[in-house]
């Protein structure tokens, strides 16, 4: 296994919000993770990189424990993280920003640079120089996916990517992330769009109130239409 | 003509140094978001060491490199206090970030007395530039000149260091959001200490600069941080380029206002700063800042007003107390109405800080202002005591409008200093003002009359009035106007929602706090007999915060405790040693670090644990998991 997420609670202050989650992810498989808004998706997230304080459980990454590390070691071990809110430098240029990103080659896992990014996302080659706070919410999910990728990691945590976007931007996204996919990068994408997470997974979870309550393929999420109705709204 | 050429270029040498120092702010700041009140003991600290290091080793290379392993020194110095007590404070609330950092400050104070002795130390002259050039029959000094040219030289390097280097561009991400830049992988606790390390090192040799220039002495800390935190504020905390246009205008200020306005000089740098802040909040190349996300509190206790159980226990202790002059001596009975003073003084400031948020750091300004108010009004005016003690508190009240008005409109650390530099005013105009304010010598003879002049009377006096006070502030925090108060303080963008004035309310808060301190002021010129520029000066502000945070700031009214415990202890402290500013810092430090509640929080936080405990045992549906959050 790639990822395995084993027991993992989380709190906010005196607030318990996730339950014994639980979630594996095997190598080079695109893994979504559904649920409402407020299901828990990002802070299980943000649990498994470490910027949840208060969390016990454990991480297990290419067979290391990483649940005790701190946050930039978790990510430095090459587990990639894009949080939902973009977070793009605005004060920095497209270049500035993917420098932030940039970590050494890592052995056995994809290599990125500049180039091979841009090629990947065209619309932020053309803007090489401009800064991140003048770009439009499509062009800053790119950077910052980008932005992750130049760190080399061999498994992204995509939070909510198709968030906001246009259709068209939307489109552009998935060809984005089965690219990542074919280059070996194993991803877990969190999202509220079924149709959009049924073009890139080969298995999903679904979470609800902080539970994750149902895991398996998607031909088998298909198969029960009562899960989908009950978990996803449509 | 030549003379105001030369005038000017004096400013821009001057403005050398004060940009090394406020740069060095600000990068601090951008970064860890700690405002480093200990800016000024760095600074003062890379003069000392200069001056010893020059002196040790001769010729232009001694001097040059004593300069510069000066600063180094003193960084690593820097690196040590981040390391050892910042990294512990990150994630504390900003007040406790601006205390432990000025705790630091009184620290090195002391020890630099300690180290290098109390008198003036004059540097020798940099070599290569210890002559002066002569410019239509005006001497400008070649050092100067060196200076004028540095300071541009440093603010291209550090431009440089920003935008062409790796390490620049993490540190302008995480000016913007330090978490991300952890997020994608960067270690944060050593880019945090690589800043600080350069801020250090820029105050430091900003110090080391001036020894050719000026004497060396323990009183050029504050000096300096006053004058950045002005430079700082019109500038904008964050922006470099800020801070040289920033320290240019204040030194040329300077330099112009002494030949214009003698007196007044200091008060047209304030002016200056007061149009910018009505201006431009954010500074003159600052950011607007998104409203502050607020630290949850470190307790959630809801305040409630006092049970009739613990009003009758208010009152048997204000009994005891009272029966204090039926057992003791006139010693005790003088301290106890020192300590009853600073019961008010500390309240005062409790219900700014506490219930308003707003964490003054010169509030002696109001207490003092109160105390040469009765001093004025009964020297000059010859007033009897009863309407001195009415109307001299009103000086007090008066300088809170003034100041106040300005202070509100900023928040968090940007009022933090604004307060400090306000103080810093009031105080040099009571010591430069001789003819009015009697300067360093004080007004005496303030004595109070007959009816209160005895050490029982006196205390009764003051133990009523500062009962009075407690009640007052205290109906005033369980008021409609304390309502509207404690929502601005929590969440401005939905009092305002509501219809609440956000910064009249905070203002009218201000006023009050002034006008009580005014009260305690006033009270203190009679117990002492005298008025001195002291009784407004920074050391004074800082006592009232420890006294606030040895209480609790979360708590409701646990400045008065504060205030009993922290100044019995000062008064023996000061009896006992001479190093009262290094202990007093030292524990200042210690308090921020292992007691964040203060005392009054602490007992609190423990019988809220034991209720808890206690009713979670017969109703467990109380602590049923909450599980609907995000």
């Amino acid at each position: 296994m790639k990822l395995t997420v084993k027991d993992l609670n989380s709190f906010y202050g005196p607030a318990h919000i996730l339950f014994d989650i639980a979630l594996e992810v095997g190598e080079g498989e695109v893994v979504a993770l559904l649920g409402r808004n407020g299901a828990g998706k990002s802070t299980t997230f943000r649990s498994i990189v470490g910027l949840v304080e208060n969390r016990s459980g454990r991480v297990m990454f290419e067979g290391r424990d990483v649940s005790e590390l701190p946050t930039h070691a978790i990510v430095r071990g090459g587990l990639g993280y894009v949080p939902e809110e973009r977070r793009i430098f605005t004060d920095l240029t497209v270049e500035e920003n993917l420098e932030v990103g940039r970590q050494p080659k890592r052995a056995g896992a994809p290599q990125w640079d500049r180039d091979k990014l841009f090629k990947l996302f065209p619309n932020l080659g053309e803007m090489r120089g401009r800064p991140g706070g003048r770009m439009s919410g499509g062009e800053q999910q790119m950077l910052t996916i980008a932005r992750t990728l130049m760190g080399n990691p061999s498994l992204v945590l995509l939070d909510e990517p198709s968030e906001g976007l246009s259709p068209k931007i939307v489109e552009q996204m998935v060809d984005a992330i089965l690219a990542m996919k074919k280059e070996g990068v194993s991803i877990v994408v969190s999202e509220q769009n079924l149709h959009f997470a049924r073009l890139i997974s080969d298995r999903a979870y679904i979470i609800e109130r902080g539970r994750i309550c149902f895991g398996g393929t998607m031909a088998e999420l298909d198969a029960r239409p009562d899960i989908r109705d009950a978990h996803l709204s449509l | 003509m030549a003379f105001y050429v030369v005038q000017f270029l004096t400013g821009l040498a001057s403005a050398a140094s004060l940009f090394l120092v406020a740069s060095g702010l600000s990068i601090i700041f951008g970064v860890t978001r700690i405002v480093n009140f200990a800016h000024g003991a760095f600074y003062m600290l890379g003069a000392y060491v200069a001056f010893t290091l020059t002196e040790r080793f001769s010729g232009a290379f001694g001097f040059w490199g004593g300069i510069v392993i000066a600063a180094l020194v003193v960084a690593v110095i820097g690196v040590l206090v981040e390391m050892v007590l910042l990294r512990r404070i990150y994630h504390s609330p900003e007040l406790f970030q601006l205390l432990a950092t000025f705790g630091l400050t009184l620290m090195v104070e002391d020890l630099v007395v300690l180290i290098w002795g109390p008198d003036d130390l004059v540097g020798r002259r940099a070599p290569g530039f210890k002559g002066a050039i002569d410019f239509f029959g005006q001497n400008i000094p070649s050092y100067d000149l060196f200076l004028i040219a540095l300071g541009p030289v440093v603010l291209g390097v550090l431009w440089l260091l920003f935008q062409r280097t790796r390490w620049g561009v993490l540190v302008r991400a995480a000016t913007q959001d330090r978490d991300m830049v952890a997020a994608l992988g960067v270690n944060q606790k050593w880019l945090f200490t690589s800043v600080f390390a350069l801020g250090v090192f820029l105050a430091a040799l900003g110090g080391a600069l001036q020894i050719p220039r000026d004497a060396v002495n323990h009183a050029m800390d504050l000096r300096v941080i006053v004058e950045v935190f002005v430079v700082v504020v019109i500038g904008g905390l964050g922006s470099i380029i800020g801070a040289f246009v920033a320290a240019v205008l204040v030194s040329e200020l300077n330099a112009f206002g002494i030949l214009i306005f003698p007196k007044i000089s200091i008060i047209l740098v304030f002016l200056v700063m007061a149009v910018v802040l009505i201006v431009r909040p954010w500074g003159l190349f600052g950011k607007p800042e998104a409203p502050a996300r607020r630290t949850p509190g470190l307790t959630v206790n809801p305040w409630r007003p006092l049970t009739t159980n613990e009003r009758l226990a208010a009152i048997a202790v204000l009994v005891v107390a009272a029966a204090l002059p039926f057992v003791a001596g006139n010693y005790v009975l003088t301290v106890g109405s020192e300590i009853a003073i600073f019961v008010i003084f500390a309240v005062s400031l409790h219900f700014l800080m506490s219930v308003g948020g707003l964490a003054s750091f010169g509030h002696a300004a109001y207490f003092g202002l109160g105390a040469y108010g009765v001093a004025l009004l009964s020297k000059m005016a010859g007033l009897p005591m009863i309407a001195c003690l009415l109307l001299g508190p009103l000086l007090g009240l008066l300088g809170a409008a003034v100041f106040g008005f300005f202070a509100v409109q900023l928040s968090g650390v940007y009022f933090a200093m604004l307060t400090l530099a306000f103080a810093q005013i009031v105080w040099s105009i009571a010591f430069q003002w001789v003819s009015v304010t009697g300067g360093d010598n004080g007004i005496l003879g303030v004595w109070p009359e007959k009816w209160a002049a005895s050490p029982s009377h006196f205390y009764w006096l003051s133990l009523g009035i500062a009962a009075l006070a407690v009640v007052i502030l205290r109906i005033i925090v369980f008021s409609p106007f304390g309502f509207a108060l404690r929502a601005t303080r929590d969440s401005p963008l939905r009092g305002e929602a509501i219809g609440i004035n956000g910064k009249r309310i905070q203002w009218t808060a201000f006023v009050i706090a002034g006008t009580v301190a005014g009260l305690a002021g006033a009270l203190f010129a009679y117990l002492k007999g005298s008025v001195f520029p002291d009784n407004m000066g920074i050391s004074l502000s800082v006592d009232a915060l420890v006294m606030v945070l040895l209480g609790g700031v979360e708590t409701v009214s646990g400045a008065v405790v504060g205030a009993i415990v922290y100044k019995a202890l000062n008064i023996w402290l000061v009896s006992q040693t001479d190093l009262s500013k290094l202990v007093l810092g030292g524990f200042v430090v210690l308090i921020v670090v292992a007691f964040p509640k203060g005392i009054v929080g602490t007992l609190e936080a423990f019988m809220h644990r034991r209720r808890k405990s206690s009713s979670s045992a017969s109703s467990p549906l109380l602590t049923s998991r909450i599980e609907s959050a995000e």
